[in-house]
């Protein structure tokens, strides 16, 4: 498959003033390769909750960002706590985030939940004490 | 309605934006404090009522293509949040009114809410 598109964004754990930098520097990239609105949109939630779950809770992470013919691709790693119970983490309303966290306007237990029902399709794996894996996929053309 | 018309409704200030968004047409609206529920629950081209002021706001409603930013409570901005909003092109109103009012003054003059409820797949509810 024909990659067009290929970028690598590092995020920084704890540096919430810059919460939401790299979702809106992505949201500009996939407009300006004339994505239609509804996929960028969709692909540009699913990065901000995945770039704020870095911020909040990892040392440090990397999200890359891949366009191809049919799908916009986005693959989150950090390096981090690890994610001890995914099917618990998933559900809407838990949530372990601290009171700096809550105070931002997040931790509201919505963010995994959200980035599944932006993709088209989404895995996400975890090792405890090592960090946690998201691959993302938004279809480019209908569902 | 035109963004310039609910300036008027909620006796409100355009802190962050030009004279060109007032004649930006609205029809719907998501209130809330959390910003995961905005972006969760909320839609394109809807307003975003709320008492948050940090910079996330701005953030949250510029990857939400939402068509402004309403601050209820009388709060105002820090300077930071006000340029980002400039920068990113989102226009910015403060009003002096409660989330409640503000939301009641709104819908009274047709804006309706941008989902009317959450069905049976978010918060568990089924």
């Amino acid at each position: 498959m024909n990659r067009s598109y290929e970028k690598t964004f590092s995020v920084e754990g704890g540096n919430f003033d810059n919460a939401g930098m790299a979702s809106i520097e992505i949201k500009k990239i996939l407009k300006d390769l004339q994505i239609s609105d509804d996929v960028v949109r969709k692909a540009a939630i699913a990065v901000y909750e995945s770039e704020l779950n870095i911020i909040s809770y990892a040392r440090n992470g990397h999200i890359t960002l891949y366009v191809t013919d049919d799908a916009v691709n986005v693959d989150v790693r950090d390096e981090g706590p690890g994610i001890e119970d995914i099917e618990l983490a998933m559900k809407p309303g838990y949530s372990t985030a601290t009171e700096q966290i809550r105070q931002m306007g997040f931790g509201a237990g919505m963010g995994l939940y959200n980035i599944k029902t932006c993709s088209d399709r989404f895995e996400i794996s975890s090792t405890v004490g090592e960090g946690t894996h998201l691959s993302i996929k938004i279809n480019r053309n209908g569902q | 309605m035109k963004l310039g018309d609910v300036i008027e409704i909620l006796e409100a200030k355009l802190l962050a934006g030009n004279e060109r968004h007032r004649s930006l047409d609205v029809k719907t609206a998501f209130s809330a404090d959390l910003m995961s529920d905005v972006l969760a629950f909320a839609k394109a081209g809807s307003l975003i009522l709320t008492g948050l002021t940090t910079s996330q706001v701005v953030r949250t409603a510029s990857i939400l293509d939402a068509a402004a930013i309403i601050i209820v409570r009388g709060k105002i901005p820090a300077e930071e949040t006000l340029k980002l909003a400039e920068e990113l092109g989102i226009p910015l109103i403060s009003t002096r009114y409660i989330l409640f009012e503000t939301s009641g003054r709104l819908y009274a003059n047709g804006i309706v809410g941008c989902v009317e409820k959450i069905g049976g797949t978010a918060n568990g509810a089924s």
